[in-house]
């Protein structure tokens, strides 16, 4: 699909698909909200661990690298000419907000492990500023996570994680790592910023999983 | 009668701990001096930057972003985490 929203069979703007939530988006709102969780409605709190990055995007690139057979680099325009799919999700924050049908757009992460041969089972994933999270590979694998550079029709504002994001929205918000530069893949678990803090080394929000323990 | 006990009977309970860390705790920590682990630059705990809204209190050094202290009473317990502080010193004693 291209960058300009028209899909060419059909000479319309793609439908969104709830790739993230098959089979849950067309239940009711109180039946998508997690325990624990409130709707938060059409806000869209920006949360910050740090400073927000200023990275130009001639400086900026996708890198996928560790346990791999051999390093992959993507420039922006790399970046921008894979394959791109429209999705529109729920997310929860770990802070306890949700947030119904998102609609984001974006590179699947199928597509950017393309060709990769490892044999890891984790990714933590990097992003300027230095924040990291970890991720089993399976949960950012098989059409379940995506880094996101666009957000409700219009490119994803800095303090929301652009240029780009990560967008895992089966597992809590701080998962999907704002201002992503890549992933190391690995055969062993390395706890990321907030999971290194005591925060779940998963993080399923269906099962409350907020802190180490939980 | 001199002889010195073996290292491991020096061990002390973790109650031996308890106080001294109550005192820690009931001071005021922004009256402190921290030196940052990742520059080594050492200044008032008040002119490092505080990032409050994410899951946990961030606080970092505004020389080089280095993130000196994290501090979260959520789910009802409190976490401390100083591994990128190197020193704190706390006037007063
Ligand atoms: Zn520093």
């Amino acid at each position: 699909m291209g960058t300009n929203d028209i899909d060419p069979d059909t000479g319309t703007a793609p439908r969104f698909v709830s790739r993230g939530f098959t089979g849950r988006a067309r239940r009711p709102r109180s039946a998508r909200l997690p325990p624990g969780q409130y709707d938060v409605g059409s806000g869209f709190p920006v949360l910050s661990a740090g400073p927000t990055p200023n990275t130009h995007l001639s400086r900026w690139d996708f890198t996928v690298q560790g346990q791999v057979d051999r390093v992959r680099h993507y420039s922006w325009a790399d970046f921008r000419a894979l394959p791109r799919e429209p999705v529109e999700v729920d997310i929860h924050c770990v802070t306890s907000w949700s947030k119904f049908d998102t609609r984001w757009e974006g590179v699947s992460v199928d597509t950017l492990l393309g060709d990769v041969e490892s044999g890891a089972e984790y990714a933590l994933a990097f992003s300027d500023g230095g924040y990291t999270t970890n991720l089993p590979l399976a949960d950012i694998t098989g059409g379940r996570a995506w880094v996101v550079d666009t957000y409700d029709g219009a490119p994803l504002r800095p303090e929301h994680g652009g240029p780009a994001r990560l967008l895992v929205p089966h597992l809590y918000f701080w998962k999907s790592a704002k201002w992503v530069r890549g992933l190391v893949l690995g055969e062993v678990e390395e706890l990321g910023f907030w999971e290194r803090f005591g925060y779940h080394r998963y993080g399923d929000p269906w099962r409350q999983q907020r802190y180490a323990g939980d | 009668m001199s002889t010195p006990p073996n290292p491991p009977d020096r061990r002390l309970d973790i109650n031996a701990a308890a106080g001294p860390l109550a005192e820690l705790f009931a001071v005021d920590l922004t009256l402190a001096t921290v030196q940052c682990d990742g520059c080594s630059n050492t200044t008032d705990l008040a002119r490092y930057d505080v990032y409050a809204d994410g899951p946990g209190l961030v606080i970092r050094c505004q020389g080089c972003d280095h993130v000196v202290l994290r501090y979260s009473t959520a789910g009802g317990r409190l976490r401390l985490d100083m591994t990128g502080t190197r020193l704190l010193v706390i006037p007063g004693g």
